[in-house]
């Protein structure tokens, strides 16, 4: 047995790494998966807050490769699924207290006792990045429909197209709002996706519920969190049907679309 | 181009949308293949001047661009010949 580690990653912050990695996370628990996520944001840790385990943290990523605990000591177990474990940043020190070989060493630690172990990776394209792709399997690239987020996805793309390994990479495409797309007013799906040429695993629209579980410490709340649920459906393996972010279409918009408009 | 359906929708293909895919599709470019507009043109400069040497071309339609297919670079250019009857054959050094 032996996990599959997938990293979270974007170029550009704030569009939705830690929200998805969160929500993946207990997605893929709730299928019955064996899931531990490590936050690679060190010195800007988040994904215990995202995921509500922040009152339970005794040591971090930093205390295990440095030897202060043990790799079991630093996993905080989520209260909700009992299969799901997060390994967090530290929060006092920077990206340099940890090296791609010290990560690596920490993941092959873990692949045996999981069946995913997803890295939450920090924004930009420098040491955060590199320690969080270091051990990846997969990659996920996470972005939204917006010019700046789709050009910093694409700066990453390039980057891991042009590492050593060829690290297999599929597109998150966050805060879809589809009546704007409608209304010709944002990229949409097909735009980002033939600008990036990366295959998509998911489709996430922008929806409230998603700070309100956030707030709360919560995971897959409302329709974005159906949006998860499929991605992690598909990361299991399952074709899913993209989720039809056309909820109030009429009846004359989906005519329009079977003849080839290009509907949101 | 939009379709009847579009207009009806109120779908409109002059929308910002549209602008931010062209805008990215531009500078996307220059990202990935680290050539800015100003190296491109100099290059293209470079290169009409060098086949002008050899060939008559109609220096007017030249276009050289770089084009994606996936996420690959190509350098395509479109340099149409002029045949002998049109223009007599120059040196191509007096206008280079």
């Amino acid at each position: 047995m032996t996990a599959r580690v997938i990293t979270i990653t974007s170029g550009k912050g704030g569009v939705g790494k830690t929200t998805t990695t969160a929500n993946l996370s207990a997605a893929l628990a709730s299928l019955n998966k064996r899931v531990v996520t490590i936050d690679a944001d060190i010195g800007l840790r988040n994904l215990d807050l995202v995921m509500g385990v922040e009152n339970r943290i005794v040591y971090d990523l930093v205390d295990v490769v440095e030897k202060r605990c043990k790799l079991r000591q630093a996993m905080i177990k989520h209260k909700r699924y009992p299969e799901l474990y997060l390994i967090p940043a530290a929060q006092t020190r920077d990206k340099t207290a940890v090296s791609p070989a010290q990560m690596i060493e920490v993941i092959n630690e873990l692949r045996p006792d999981f069946d995913f172990v997803l890295v939450d990776s920090p924004a930009g394209i420098e040491r955060g990045f590199r320690n969080a792709v270091a051990g990846a399997d997969e990659v996920l690239i996470v972005t939204n429909p917006e010019v700046s987020a789709v050009r910093d996805a694409d700066r990453i793309v390039g980057l891991i197209e042009a590492g050593e390994r060829k690290i297999p990479m599929r597109l998150i495409i966050n805060r879809v709002k589809p009546d704007m797309v409608r209304k010709g007013e944002m990229l949409s799906i097909d735009d980002v996706v033939d600008i990036l040429s990366i295959k998509p695993i998911g489709v996430v629209p922008d929806d409230e519920g998603i700070l309100i579980g956030s707030n709360r410490g919560e995971l897959l709340n409302g329709r974005a969190g159906e949006a998860f649920r499929n991605i992690a459906r598909r990361l299991n393996g399952e074709e899913v049907p993209f989720l039809n972010l056309d909820g109030n279409s009429n009846l004359l918009q989906r005519i329009a679309r079977l003849f080839g408009g290009s509907g949101g | 181009m939009s379709s009847l359906f579009d207009r009806l929708l109120g779908r409109r293909n002059n929308g910002s949308g549209t602008a931010a895919k062209q805008r990215l599709q531009l500078v996307l470019v220059t990202d990935r293949s680290d050539l800015s507009p100003e190296k491109l043109q100099a290059m293209k400069d470079e290169i009409v001047a060098v086949i002008s040497k050899y060939v008559n071309i109609a220096r007017d339609k030249v276009e050289i661009n770089v084009e994606q297919r996936q996420r690959d670079n190509w350098l395509v250019a479109d340099i149409p010949l002029i045949k002998d009857k049109d223009r007599p054959l120059s040196t191509g050094l007096e206008d280079a």
